[in-house]
C-alpha cells in the first residue's frame, strides 16, 4: 500500500522559501497572488498493512516532521 | 580530559574540533563513527562538529540526530557528561531533543560566512565560566540554517532560567534568530548548542584566540577532577 506524508510549516513560521517563490510569481507577472508557503511530500510504499495509519503517524512524530515548526498529514493513496 | 568527537556522514569540521580540544587537554580526543553504539567510557566531553552530515536531508540534523551513537550521546547527557554541539552539531542536540527549539533556514535564504560579535550573556556555565558576562567576542559562522527557532513561551523560559548563553552582538545577527540567540543550554547546564564556532579561533595564526576561553572553561573541572 501507499501513503503520502504532506509536511507544512505550522501557521505563523516564517517560511523565507515560500516568499521567495512569492516574489518570483510576481516578478513573472502572475497577479493575484496572496501568499505562498512551501511543504514537503513524502511517498511511502509499506509492504505490511497492519497498524498502517499508526506506524505511519509514529514516522511522523519520530522523524518525518518536526513538530516544533511543522504539521503533518497522512494521506492513505490506496 | 577525555574527549569524544562524533562523526556523521558529511561531518566536515571534526579536525578543527580536535585541533582545540588537543589545545587544552593531553589526552588525544577519540572520534567516535556515528554507527557505533557505545561511547568510551569515563568521557569529559562528548562534541557533536560541524558540517553537513547527511547533506541536510529532511532537515538540518535530522537524520544524524537518530543515529545509532545518539542512544549514547542521549544517554550519556542525561547522566550528566558535558556535550557540546557546534553548528551542524547544535542542530542535531536540537533534532534529538536535547534542547529546545529548531535551527531553520536562514532568513535571507543565503548561506554566510563571516565574523561576527557574540555576547557571553551567561558566563556562569561549564562552558563559559572563563568569560566574564557580558563579554563581547569575536567568533566566525558559517551556516545556511542558523535561524533559531521556539515559541514564544520556550523562548520566554530560556530567557527566564538564564539559559541563553550567546548572543548576537547588535547589528550582527546573521540569520534572522529569534531575540538574537547564537547558543542556548539545557535545563541541567550540561548540554550546550551554538552556532557560531569557537574551535576556530583558538591560536593566533587563526587570527585570534577569543574562542579558547570556551574549551579551558570546560577542561578546568576535569583537570581539577585528575589532580
Amino acid at each position: 500500500m501507499k501513503a503520502r506524508i504532506i509536511v507544512t510549516l505550522k501557521q505563523g513560521v516564517l517560511d523565507p522559501q515560500g516568499q521567495a517563490i512569492e516574489g518570483a510569481l510576481a516578478a513573472l507577472g502572475f497577479y493575484g497572488v496572496g501568499s505562498v508557503r512551501q511543504g514537503k511530500i513524502i511517498d511511502i510504499e509499506l509492504s505490511d498493512r497492519t497498524d498502517a495509519e499508526a506506524r505511519l503517524t509514529a514516522m511522523c512524530e519520530k522523524l518525518l516532521a518536526n513538530t516544533v515548526i511543522e504539521d503533518y498529514r497522512v494521506e492513505m493513496v490506496d | 580530559m577525555k574527549s569524544a568527537v562524533i562523526l556523521f556522514p558529511g561531518t566536515n569540521r571534526e579536525r578543527d574540533m580536535v585541533a582545540a580540544l588537543k589545545k587544552v587537554t593531553d589526552i588525544e580526543p577519540v572520534i567516535v563513527w556515528h554507527a557505533e553504539t557505545t561511547l568510551p567510557g569515563g568521557l569529559d566531553l562528548i562534541v557533536l562538529p560541524g558540517g553537513f552530515s547527511y547533506g541536510d536531508y529532511l532537515r538540518a540534523g535530522a537524520i544524524s540526530a537518530r543515529s545509532p551513537i545518539m542512544r549514547d550521546v542521549i544517554r550519556r547527557a542525561e547522566a550528566g557528561v558535558p556535550v557540546l554541539g557546534v553548528c551542524n552539531g547544535f542542530q542535531a542536540l536540537c533534532e534529538a531533543g536535547l534542547l529546545p527549539g529548531v535551527l531553520m533556514r536562514n532568513a535571507s535564504l543565503k548561506f554566510v560566512c563571516r565574523e561576527v560579535k557574540l555576547e557571553i550573556v551567561n558566563a556562569e556555565t561549564a562552558f563559559t565560566h572563563l568569560y566574564r558576562p557580558g563579554q563581547i567576542i569575536r567568533c566566525p559562522v558559517a551556516h545556511h540554517d542558523g535561524n533559531y527557532f521556539a515559541d514564544k513561551a520556550t523562548l520566554d523560559r530560556l530567557e527566564a532560567e538564564n539559559r541563553v548563553v550567546f548572543r548576537y552582538g547588535q547589528g550582527t545577527n546573521p540569520n534572522g534568530s529569534q531575540r538574537d540567540i547564537a547558543g542556548i543550554i539545557n535545563a541541567a547546564g550540561n548540554v550546550l548548542g551554538m552556532m557560531p564556532h569557537p574551535e576556530d579561533l583558538t591560536d593566533p595564526l587563526l587570527g585570534g584566540i577569543d574562542g579558547l576561553a570556551l574549551f579551558e572553561s570546560i577542561a578546568t573541572p576535569a583537570r581539577e577532577k585528575a589532580a
